[in-house]
Formats: structure tokens, C-alpha cells, sequence
């Protein structure tokens, strides 16, 4: 399926590589789908929140006060009061920067070292190919949040530890893409002229074909945030990604379980920042795919 | 008729993956900073406890030696004990073992008998306002987090209305009707997320099969649509549907993994975050090795089903 899709970008792109156009057309489609425009400004909001958030906060996040516990939504705490009285509209806010921050660094791990593996793979071919790809299908075979956890174990609680975890964890998907669509690029013509006039191997690789095939690559960096941004919030729920008293989504619904029957808010608004957040970024790769791949729009 | 060439090379591929689990499982407790005795007992255990349990692990011997006798242990059902109650790991994992499977099969049920019609019935009236509901909550059915969705479902179904309990498991010797209702919510999370899945690629993978000439044709001859949906579209969108639902066991083993502590359902899920939580390294490498292979055969039936299917299929 994988490998379906990105053989189809790797086709879209054959020629030399291309100049800004490809980018600017791709901007233009995206511009006339609705969903990807609200995609945008989600995303946009969400950016904007993590870089301002310390700003935007109408209080210290972690500020205790014990007199105003359990404070239901009101116009002085528009999302209430946890258990220790701290204000939830401004943990959610400040929580955006670490969900942001842990899923750019994470997919950065998974991008560019999974990009490179499957760049080497595919461009190399045979025996360097065989096992890159057997070791990919290895870590492939664990269930992502299995495999997240069982890292953790291993390298013990914390945000820090927690991109590391999650990035290891998708380094297959990018190998798989990047592998697929270099198959593709690599019999090009561009390539052959590139090889017969003396090029090395390691020109031919970086200077003309991973230009070809950033546009996949760049489509899962932004369907793989919204996986990473779950995955942190599931690991930071089950105690072991961000530490108290730092606030974090996932963090602050587990926190706040114990608590949800008498006072819902702090299940619901936590989890809508979650959901919104996976949206947004799910909505902006769905519509990339369809900008930078045009002909996937006629089978939508 | 599967190509026997096919077949064998599956298999072997998943032999090897499957040893490939073995390394990675086997390499949690070397990655483990420091003195994985001393990380589990703690800085205030004495150093005779600390070399005792070193010595129990099996850690003062080299690295190859371990390997090599876990995976003998491992042929021979062996996982080790527990370091916290001192079971049997193999033990505890053959007592889970059914409630996970139980909830990832009821999950995957569930999945399919929304994920399946709603994603035909969308593809055969693309932009219809079905399509575009459908669309929408599938599209909030991946993006949101399985465990927020059980709170939900619990804070909704169990706290407000008391129709179903909040958590725990009955099992269904003692009292079938108790297993089921336990059964309900923690399935319908699973599934929910299982069925938002499905649902996307089914529309898609049916809406590719509409547009084939051959489709177009039988359109032509005058047959009736149901008869051009079923017995054209369906039979050949059934192979893209089945690798589908092959990809996706994985994204639902990742849920039941959740969503079984969100419930506390006593399954491996369960079993693997309480293992990690008490620095429990046998019962962990137990338990993810354990789900990671059944993963590996599960995906090895699902490709052989698919060539049966499909008898072009050949090792790529």
C-alpha cells in the first residue's frame, strides 16, 4: 500500500528536478481545497500557541491554588480548575509546545534517519538493500505504542527519552517510502546523464535524487506529527513521557482521571486539544498528498 | 491454489522476522543505562541483593551467552520468572492471552461491520451527504486518542447513565451475560478506531475499483447496478479491502495495548505497562515478544489468504 503510494509520487516527478513550480502548483491545489485551509489554521494556531503560549496564558500553569480546586468553566477559568486549583485553559496551552516539540523532534528522527536508510537501500540495491530492509520489517512487526513502550523501558521515564522512543519507532515508514520512490527516480534519465559524466554515488544520491523524492517524504513528516502526537499523549498518560509538574495533554488526563466523574472538564478539554491537534495535521497530509499528487483527486 | 515458491518464501521471511523480535526484545535490558539489577531494586537495595538478582538474570555472563540461552528458554516455552511475584512469565502470558485476543477479535468485529458497508455505500455515492458524514467521522475516528475515547465512553455509558460497567473482566465460564457487558465498551473503543480505518481505505479501494473499464462495461450491458456493485466491483475490490485489513491488525494491537489499561482488561497490554512500571524485565520481554509474533503469524495469514485470493500474487 505503502509502496503503491509512493511509487505514484515517484511517477508524478519524473524529469530532472524540478524547480520552485512543482511546489507553488502543489500550493496553489492546496489553496482550493476548504479542508486543507482549516487544516492550515489549525495548524497555524497550534505553531502560534507553542511558540506564545507562555504569553498567551492568562496564569502560571503551575501555579497551586488549593482554595480554588475543582473550579467548574467559568469566565475567570474558561476550561476550570484541577485538583490542585491550576488554571486548565492555561495547561492546555502551555501543553501545546511540549506536544509540538516531542512530535517535530520525533518525526525528525524517523525522517532522516529512516529517509537516509531507504535512500541507501534503494539506491544501492542487493545485499546493503536485503538487510536494511529485513531490519525495517523487524521493527516494523511491533505494534508502534508496543515497541514505544518497551524503548522507554529501556531508557527510562521522560519527554527527552520519549522522542527518542517514538522516532526509532517510525524510522520504518520513512526507509519504506523514501526506498520506494528511489527505485523509481534512480532509472531516470537525469540519473543516467548524472552517472555518465563522472558523478559519485554519493552526488548522484543527494544532489539529484532526494530532491525527487521530497514530496512523499515531506507528506508523511506531516501524517506521521499526528501519530507521534498521540503516541506521546498515550506514553504521557500511562506515566511514562512528561513528568509532573510539566503540563502535557496526555499528562493531564492522566492526572486527572480519578477526578472525571465529579468534574468532566478536565477528561474533555485536554482531549479535544489532542483530537484538534491530530486533525489538523491528518487534514493538512491528506490534502498535501492530494496537492503534490493531483491524480489521486480522481479517485477521491 | 497458493504458489507453494510463495508460500515457502513467506514463511521463511517470517522466520526471520520473527528471530529479528527475538534480538530487538532481547536488547531492552542491555539498553537499559547503567546496572539493569540496580535500575529494578532500586539505589537503596544492598549490593548482595543487587548481585544476586545480577546473578539471576543471568547478566554476569557475555552478552551472546544470554542471548543464546533466552532463546533456548524461549524454544522451550521457558520466558523466566517474574521478578515481582516470582510467576512463571509463559504462565501469566498463556492466563492474558485470551482477553487480549478476545478484545482485538470483538475490536476487529466491530471494525468491520462499520468500516465495511459504510465505506461501499460511500464509494457508491461519493459527495453524497452520507459520504461527507462518513467522511468526517472517520477523519475524528483516527484522530482521536483511543484512550480519550474510553474515558469518554466510560464518563457517558458507566458514571452518568450506569448501563455498563467502567472496568474489569468477567470471564465467560463463570457468567456470559457479565463477559459481554464488561465486554461492550472497551470492544466498541477498539473498534471505533478499527472501523474509522476501514472505512477510509474501503471507500477508496472500492471508489478505484468503480472507475475500471470493466466495470464501465458491465455498466454497458445493461446489468443492474446491484448486480455491477456486487458481483463486478465487490469480488475485485475484496483484495485491496483484505491487505487493508492486514495492515491495519497492527494499529489494532497498538489500540487494544491502550485501551486495555484505560479499562483495566487483563490482557497483555495490561500485563506489559505493569511489567514496565516495576522494572520487570523478564515479564516485559515476555510479553512483547509474545505480541510481536503473534502479530508476525497473524500478517503471515493474512498475505497467504490474500494470494489465495489472488493467485497473481507472487514473492515480490
Amino acid at each position: 500500500m505503502i509502496e503503491q503510494s509512493t511509487k505514484s509520487f515517484a511517477i508524478q516527478q519524473k524529469g530532472p528536478p524540478r524547480s520552485s513550480s512543482l511546489w507553488l502548483d502543489a500550493l496553489k491545489r492546496l489553496q482550493r481545497q476548504p479542508l486543507s485551509i482549516l487544516s492550515g489554521a489549525i495548524v497555524t494556531i497550534l505553531i502560534l500557541t507553542a511558540i506564545f503560549g507562555s504569553m498567551l496564558s492568562p496564569y502560571d500553569p503551575n501555579n497551586i491554588d488549593m482554595g480554588n480546586r475543582f473550579a467548574s468553566p467559568s469566565m475567570t477559568h474558561p476550561f476550570g480548575t484541577d485538583d490542585f486549583g491550576r488554571d486548565i485553559l492555561s495547561r492546555v496551552i502551555v501543553g501545546a509546545r511540549v506536544s509540538l516539540m516531542v512530535g517535530l523532534i520525533a518525526v525528525g528522527i524517523s525522517a532522516i534517519v529512516g529517509s537516509f536508510f531507504g535512500l541507501l537501500a534503494g539506491y544501492t540495491g542487493r545485499v546493503i538493500d536485503e538487510v536494511i530492509m529485513r531490519a525495517m520489517d523487524i521493527l516494523f512487526a511491533f505494534p508502534a505504542i508496543l515497541l514505544a513502550i518497551a524503548i522507554m523501558a529501556a531508557l527510562g521515564r521522560g519527554v527527552g527519552n520519549a522522542m527518542i522512543a517514538i522516532g526509532i519507532v517510525y524510522i520504518p515508514i520513512f526507509a519504506r517510502i523514501a526506498r520506494g520512490s528511489v527505485l523509481t527516480v534512480r532509472e531516470e534519465e537525469f540519473v543516467e546523464a548524472a552517472r555518465a559524466i563522472g558523478s559519485t554515488d554519493s552526488r548522484i544520491m543527494y544532489k539529484h535524487i532526494f530532491p525527487n523524492i521530497l514530496s512523499p517524504i515531506i507528506v508523511e513528516i506531516t501524517l506521521s506529527l499526528s501519530f507521534a502526537i498521540l503516541a506521546e499523549a498515550a506514553l504521557s498518560f500511562f506515566g511514562l513521557g512528561t513528568q509532573p509538574p510539566d503540563p502535557s495533554w496526555g499528562r493531564m488526563l492522566s492526572e486527572g482521571r480519578a477526578y472525571f466523574q465529579q468534574s468532566a472538564w478536565l477528561a474533555i478539554f485536554p482531549g479535544l486539544a489532542i483530537m484538534l491537534t491530530v486533525l489538523g495535521f491528518n487534514l493538512l497530509g491528506d490534502g498535501l498528498r492530494d496537492a503534490l499528487d493531483p491524480r489521486l483527486k480522481n479517485v477521491k | 491454489m497458493v504458489n507453494t515458491r510463495y508460500l515457502l518464501q513467506r514463511l521463511f521471511t517470517t522466520i526471520i522476522v520473527v528471530f529479528g523480535i527475538t534480538f530487538v526484545v532481547f536488547m531492552i535490558i542491555q539498553l537499559v543505562p547503567g546496572d539493569p539489577a540496580r535500575v529494578t531494586l532500586g539505589v537503596a537495595a544492598s549490593e548482595e541483593n543487587v548481585a544476586a538478582l545480577r546473578e539471576r538474570l543471568g547478566l554476569n555472563r557475555p552478552v551472546w551467552e544470554q542471548y543464546f540461552s533466552w532463546i533456548n528458554g524461549l524454544l522451550q516455552g521457558d520466558m523466566g520468572n517474574s521478578l515481582i511475584t516470582g510467576q512463571s512469565v509463559s504462565e501469566q502470558i498463556l492466563q492474558r492471552l485470551p482477553a487480549t485476543l478476545t478484545l482485538a477479535g470483538a475490536g476487529l468485529i466491530i471494525g468491520l461491520l462499520v468500516g465495511l458497508p459504510v465505506g461501499i455505500l460511500s464509494a457508491i455515492k461519493p459527495h453524497s451527504p452520507l459520504d461527507i458524514t462518513a467522511s468526517l467521522l472517520s477523519q475524528i475516528g483516527v484522530s482521536i486518542p483511543d484512550f480519550w475515547l474510553g474515558i469518554l465512553l466510560v464518563l457517558l455509558f458507566s458514571l452518568t447513565l450506569g448501563w455498563l460497567p467502567s472496568q474489569g473482566y468477567t470471564p465467560f465460564r463463570e457468567d456470559p451475560v457479565d463477559w459481554f457487558m464488561h465486554l461492550i465498551l472497551p470492544a466498541v473503543t477498539v473498534g471505533v478506531i478499527s472501523g474509522s480505518i476501514q472505512t477510509r481505505f474501503n471507500r477508496s479501494a472500492m471508489l478505484e475499483v468503480l472507475h475500471e473499464d470493466y466495470v464501465r462495461t458491465a455498466r454497458a450491458k445493461g446489468l443492474t447496478e446491484m448486480i455491477v456493485i456486487v458481483k463486478h466491483a465487490l469480488r475485485n475490490a475484496l483484495i485491496p479491502i483484505i491487505t487493508i485489513l492486514g495492515l491495519q491488525l497492527t494499529a489494532l494491537l497498538s489500540a487494544v495495548v491502550v485501551v486495555e489499561v484505560v479499562f483495566s482488561w487483563p490482557g497483555l497490554g495490561r500485563l506489559t505497562l505493569n511489567a514496565v512500571l516495576d522494572r520487570d524485565y523478564p515479564l516485559l520481554q515476555g510479553t512483547v515478544f509474545t505480541i510481536a509474533t503473534l502479530l508476525a503469524f497473524v500478517n503471515l495469514g493474512t498475505d497467504l489468504l490474500y494470494a489465495f485470493i489472488d493467485p497473481r500474487i507472487e514473492y515480490a
